[in-house]
């Protein structure tokens, strides 16, 4: 009698191990087939949809159907306690997506990213001490990762809020070094003692050697680095998720982790890509301060008038708006939607040109004119919008820099030389939107201010940009 | 391997438009570490709270914000680029 009851309990367990397998399967496929859809403006909702499916999937079968090694279902009170956390989490997230506004993006993002690093981390730090674990080094490796890209995600959203200042002295190159020797070292150490789970205190400082990498090593990178960070440390995060995978060898956690790390990759690539640096350079810090003087044909810029401006754009045929981080930290957007709609009612076409890496977060300009209402279809990339920019009328440069300077086409000595830009010379007129001649993150003098064709209008975005529209609307 | 070619795959040839949304609709696949964290709480003894217990519960905590609002701000941001269609 009881054989049986071992027998029949043994093959429900087979079967509910691999429909659990089975689910993990589905739900990575569905992550595979959720970002695809992501990556096209008109599957994106759809694909976002089954990813998160995917999730809840891979969640709900968790729940129903793991068993430890002696083949124990999770019990009722475990689950319970569970769902509980999960509906606590659920409407915490819920309610800070809903209300948060649009230009805080790249904060919530980091945000976002730094507790799913800290879960990576603790799963980690919870797995060491499980003496069944016979996978210590991912259990190490998840730690480690999870732990930098957490705060990494912190000091990342402290800068990009304006909590924290860029604080980058070149010793840091060197006490990063140090850390990042002592973690490797600590690692090691522990991998190789006959009883690993006797060093926790080990652990505990590899623990807090990993936060304080996660730290340093964001502190120095700011402004336009940013996109490049942020998408690192959200590669940083699926990396952890799939090291901690290992330790179930759960095919969710390593598909969908692996595969955050290498969508993460790619975005980082493409943004340093677009300033033309290496990671490395990036990761290093600052830009070289070697900027040999670049500005020779500095001296003397002209002013415009707003009412000469309006003028000037009202009887135009072509506009075209390339906006930077100015234009979200005077949170202009709608103002310069309403511009748009007002010139194309005066028959000017408007456009808005957007280089890769304007402002904190990859995309960020797009997700800003989107929450302003501006057509996606407006919104022109780079190379794009370079083979129109001879017969545009009229560029109005709103709070961005650097992405125009011409001095990375043509000036070999310039720190930006060879960064792909917005050629926003080649236009006939150029606008450009400052609140003073302030020098743009790379802290190098930008030729473009003192062409002949550029007029600047001086003012925070915002009260330009309104001054415009009241004006057009007079015409 | 697969999963890294996958991952290439699928997007490098993605517009401008939706990176942020791509990066935030990703950042919350990352969350799916919240399976580790139900399968630690899911099998601690709940008789008496343990830190492994507590810190389980935490992890499941972190992990579902990143999985929550991600998805949902994501779901946000996708809405108001087909607004305008």
């Amino acid at each position: 009698m009881d054989a049986i009851l071992t027998t029949y309990n043994g093959v429900e367990f087979t079967i509910g191990a691999a429909i659990l397998e089975f689910s993990y399967l589905l739900a990575a496929i569905l992550f595979v087939y959720g970002l695809k859809l992501l990556s096209r403006p008109e599957t994106a909702r759809k694909g976002n949809f089954w990813a998160a499916a995917g999730m809840v999937l891979a969640m709900v079968t968790t729940i129903l159907l793991h068993t430890d090694t002696a083949g124990n279902y999770i019990p009722g009170g475990n689950a319970i306690v569970i769902i509980i956390t999960v509906a606590i989490g659920s409407v915490i997230g819920l309610l800070i997506s809903k209300r948060v506004k649009m230009t805080a993006m790249p904060q919530l993002v980091s945000i976002f990213n730094a507790t799913g690093g800290i879960a990576s981390a603790l799963v980690g730090l919870l797995e060491f001490s499980n003496p069944g674990n016979e996978s210590l080094l991912v259990t190490l490796l998840g730690l480690i990762v999870g732990s930098v890209a957490f705060s990494g995600s912190m000091i990342a959203y402290g800068k990009l809020d304006g909590k924290v200042g860029n604080i980058s002295a070149g010793i840091m190159k060197y006490v990063n070094f140090i850390i990042l020797a002592a973690i490797i070292g600590l690692t090691i150490y522990i991998m190789f003692q006959p009883n690993p789970q006797d060093v926790s205190l080990m652990v505990y400082i590899l623990f807090a050697a990993a936060l304080a990498y996660g730290v340093l090593f964001v502190m120095p990178i700011g402004g336009a680095d940013m996109p490049v960070v942020i998408s690192l440390l959200n590669s940083l995060t699926g990396i952890a998720a799939a090291f901690a995978g290992f330790i179930y060898n759960n095919q969710a956690m390593i598909l969908g982790g692996i595969l955050v790390g290498a969508a993460g990759s790619i975005l980082t690539l493409l943004m340093t890509k677009a300033m033309n640096r290496s990671l490395i350079n990036v990761i290093i810090g600052g830009f070289g301060g070697g900027g040999a003087a670049t500005g020779d044909e500095g001296g003397i810029y002209k002013e415009i008038s707003v009412s000469d401006a309006s003028i000037l754009l009202a009887y135009s045929k072509k506009v075209v708006v390339v906006p930077g981080y100015g234009l979200a930290v005077a949170q202009a957007q709608h103002t310069v939607h309403e511009l748009e709609k007002l010139l194309e009612g005066k028959g000017v076409s408007v456009k808005y040109g957007i280089h890769p890496v304007a402002g904190r977060m990859p995309g960020h300009m797009n997700v800003l004119l989107a929450e302003a209402d501006v057509s996606y279809d407006k919104l022109v990339e780079m190379d794009e919008i370079n083979k129109e920019m001879e017969t545009t009328d009229v560029i109005i440069v709103v709070g961005a820099n650097d992405v125009v300077n011409p001095s990375a086409n043509d000036h070999p000595g310039s720190p930006i030389y060879g960064m792909p830009v917005i050629n926003a010379e080649k236009a006939k007129n150029v606008i450009v939107m400052k609140r003073g001649m302030g020098k743009g993150y790379a802290g190098i003098e930008n030729p473009l201010f003192f062409r002949d064709n550029t007029r600047m209008l001086f003012g925070n975005a915002k009260d330009s940009l309104q001054k415009l529209v009241n004006e057009v609307n007079t015409l | 391997m697969l999963s890294i070619y996958l991952g290439i795959e699928v997007i490098s040839n993605v517009p401008s438009v939706l990176h942020t949304p791509l990066m935030s609709g990703a950042n919350a696949i990352s969350g799916v570490i919240i399976i580790g964290g139900i399968i630690l709480v899911g099998h601690s003894d709940l008789s008496h709270l343990s830190l492994r217990l507590v810190i389980g519960i935490f992890a499941i905590l972190f992990a579902t914000l990143n999985v929550v609002g991600g998805f949902a701000v994501t779901d946000r941001m996708l809405e108001m680029f087909k607004k305008k269609k």
